[in-house]
């Protein structure tokens, strides 16, 4: 990974780490439910034990997420959302509590809005940088350029079908962490979260990757207990947005506190860690 | 690009220009990497085409005819007009010819489910032909305004024995059932193949879909030289993503005297929000994996299209239409739904031919073409499909159907 002293995310999960757990990363869209809600539900978030904030931008066409992602952005494009939002949101959310806050979010937005003003909007917005699911490394030159001007992180996602010249080159180049999907699929809550990620966790420390978070299916406590005792950081999404449509605010609060408790299950884990691997 | 100093404008991927590439979660990749290379092998394996011809000749029925069509072409200006036949093929379209080969390279990958998208059907329909043909699973994905436009088609495919999935998400259009093909491929890839229906997508979908479709070209290109010695002044297709005109137009990409037209569906008119014309109204961004040019508005957010057309109502094209249109060697022009089931309705009268309300849209190009290339000039028209599926929306148009006739 490059550039890991710049990377604030990268911080937050290695003092996580050195404390003996792991970090929480939570997922929340902007404008859903609307725009003030959504930055008060992030903020509640952090303020509930997640470590890292993931705020994803609405999207018309979504194709890595399932139908509860799918239904809250279409809600927030209905609603009136603009890109203009998320950098707004980034930089209220980072008034108000102390947590780096990656944007996730698909790659024509961040073309048309322009890729340099895009990382320099984020930047002075004190964004951490972006996740971006349909963004491979092979296609992403410009953005490699920009996030290195910025001093933006990265992050890329690494599949279990991926080859090992493909993770390698992923670690590389990713910023922050590696993206690891726990399963071949879609966003959204699964019973049990793949055999597949603990291999591919497994893997990509076998190329060098010192920043690994799992995300895709995480919907528990124990599940990020789990996980965590493996990777770095567990990303619940999901499951925390439909908290937050089935009960607002407060829901959202209480599922990333019970989550968070997963976190500190783990530091009581004897084996977690990279210590152990 | 244009500085470029090759004699052939023909181009493999991933990229054509700018244009093309893959813009896909990580999750595809291995499954892209993998058809890339047995679409590669399978180019090279005589095997592979001889199979493929069979089938062409006694499945499909090809080569499909030429015809040439003088009393509707009195309404161009006087200007031949040729009608390369892809109606004729079974199934009803062109889309059978890009099926069957992908139906192929399933098998030699060993994958024993399909799956698809579809917006008039005619995809899905082949899809479906080619997995009973071969004892595929198959499941179908169509936006809900689809599936009850094309009624008729859902029909087809359920009877094929396919799982048709009405997608209710966004735009409820073509656009809506890629993403929902693309979600079921990341999901379930270890066992399935994605047979994706035009010359978009990521790479190798566009090069794979046209080398699929050139049969078209290649085989009007030497109808046209036997029946008129020359070759001809234009060719003329629809665009939805392209792959009936890239079929057709490869075969005469390095004849720089052939004009090349791909007609674009104008909905209510290309100046109207209520459109398809991608080409004439969009900008270059990212959609379905490719960087092309497309719909979108100001934060590249994607526009829904209209169309009367289910194929063409699509508010993105292939990325070697994008190179094209840039390079100049394509012109690519809209066409309303009024010019288009007025050109249908011509051809279904002068000439006994109803074709499909996408390829009406290249017939009602051709009409304005004639009158501008002149009586000498010679038009070569891919037919794409024809337009049985189409009858209740023809049927409203024209009102054609007694509104006290006894539902059946
Ligand atoms: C008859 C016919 N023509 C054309 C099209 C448009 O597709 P393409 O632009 O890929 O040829 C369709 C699509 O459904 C079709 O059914």
């Amino acid at each position: 990974m490059t550039d890991t002293a710049t990377s604030s995310v990268e911080k937050a999960i290695a003092d996580r780490r050195a404390a003996g757990s792991g970090a929480l990363v939570g997922y929340l869209p902007v404008g859903f439910p609307d725009l003030g809600t959504s930055i008060d539900a992030a903020v509640a978030l952090v303020e509930n034990g997640v470590d890292v904030l993931e705020l994803g931008l609405p999207y018309s066409d979504p194709v890595m997420d399932g139908p509860v992602i799918q239904a809250a952005t279409q809600q927030a494009i209905s609603n009136g959302f603009r890109l203009r939002h998320g950098f707004e949101a980034v930089r209220e959310v980072r008034a108000r509590v102390d947590a780096p806050v990656l944007l996730m979010t698909y790659w024509n937005p961040v073309l048309q809005y322009g890729v340099d003003r895009f990382a320099d909007d984020l930047a002075e917005a004190g964004g951490a940088g972006l996740i971006t699911p349909d963004l491979i490394p092979d296609e992403a030159d410009l953005w490699l350029a920009a996030s290195d001007r910025a001093g933006l992180d990265r992050v890329f996602l690494a599949a279990p079908s991926s080859s090992d010249d493909r993770l390698r080159h992923a670690v590389e180049i990713s910023r922050g962490f590696v993206y690891a999907v726990s399963t071949m699929g879609i966003t959204g809550a699964r019973s049990d979260v793949d055999k597949a990620a603990r291999l591919l966790v497994d893997r990509l420390r076998g190329v060098g990757a010192e920043s690994v978070c799992v995300g895709i299916g995480i919907s528990t406590a124990e599940q990020v207990t789990e996980i965590l005792g493996y990777a770095d950081g567990a990303i619940v999404g999901s499951a925390l947005v439909n908290a937050l449509a089935q009960g607002g605010v407060s829901a959202a609060a209480e599922l990333a506190a019970r989550l968070a408790e997963g976190t500190r299950a783990a530091s009581r884990r004897p084996d977690a860690g990279p210590s152990a691997l | 690009m244009t500085s470029d100093t090759r004699t052939s404008l023909q181009e493999q991927g991933p990229y054509f220009g700018a244009y093309g590439g893959r813009y896909v979660p990580e999750s595809l990749i291995a499954a892209l990497d993998e058809l890339t290379e047995a679409w590669e092998a399978a180019k090279a394996d005589p095997a592979f085409h001889a199979e493929l011809d069979a089938l062409h000749r006694d499945y499909t029925g090809r080569p499909s005819i030429i015809t040439e069509v003088p009393r509707f072409a009195e309404h161009a200006g006087g200007a031949r007009i040729i009608l390369k036949r892809e109606d004729l093929n079974h199934t009803g379209s062109h889309k059978i010819n890009n099926v069957l080969g992908q139906a192929l390279l399933t098998k030699r990958i060993g994958k024993k489910r399909v799956i698809a998208e579809t917006g008039a059907g005619q995809h899905g329909v082949a899809t479906a032909t080619a997995a009973a043909l071969f004892g595929l699973d198959c499941v179908v994905y169509m936006g809900e305004v689809d599936t009850e436009r094309q009624a008729l088609n859902v029909a087809r495919m359920r009877l094929l024995g396919a799982e048709v999935v009405p997608v209710t998400a966004g735009s409820r259009t073509l656009k809506d059932a890629i993403n929902e093909a693309m979600r079921d491929w990341v999901t379930n890839v270890d066992t399935t193949n994605y047979v994706f229906g035009t010359v978009a997508g990521p790479h190798p979908f566009p090069a794979m879909v046209r080398d699929l479709q050139r049969i078209i070209g290649d085989e009007a290109r030497e109808q046209v030289l036997a029946l008129t010695g020359a070759l001809p002044t234009a060719v003329a297709a629809c665009v939805g993503g392209g792959s009936n005109a890239m079929g057709i137009f490869t075969a005469f990409i390095d004849d720089p005297d052939v004009a090349l037209y791909g007609f674009e569906a104008a909905g209510d008119g290309a100046e109207t929000p209520r459109n398809a014309a991608t080409i004439t109204k969009g900008r270059p961004g990212v959609l379905h994996g490719a960087r092309s040019y497309m719909l979108q508005d100001e934060d590249g957010q994607t526009l829904e299209s209209h169309s009367i057309s289910a194929g063409l109502d699509y508010p993105g094209v292939g990325p070697e239409h994008a190179w094209l249109a840039d390079l100049g060697r394509a012109q690519y022009r809209p066409i309303t739904d009024t010019e288009a089931m007025t050109a249908l309705r011509l051809l279904a009268r002068t000439e006994g031919i109803i074709p499909a309300i996408e390829s009406a849209h290249a017939l009602a190009g051709a009409l304005e073409l004639g009158r501008e290339l002149g009586p000498d000039s010679v038009i070569l028209v891919n037919l794409s499909g024809r337009g049985d599926k189409d009858m209740s929306t023809a049927g409203a148009w024209f009102d054609l159907i007694d509104a006290d006739a006894d539902q059946v």
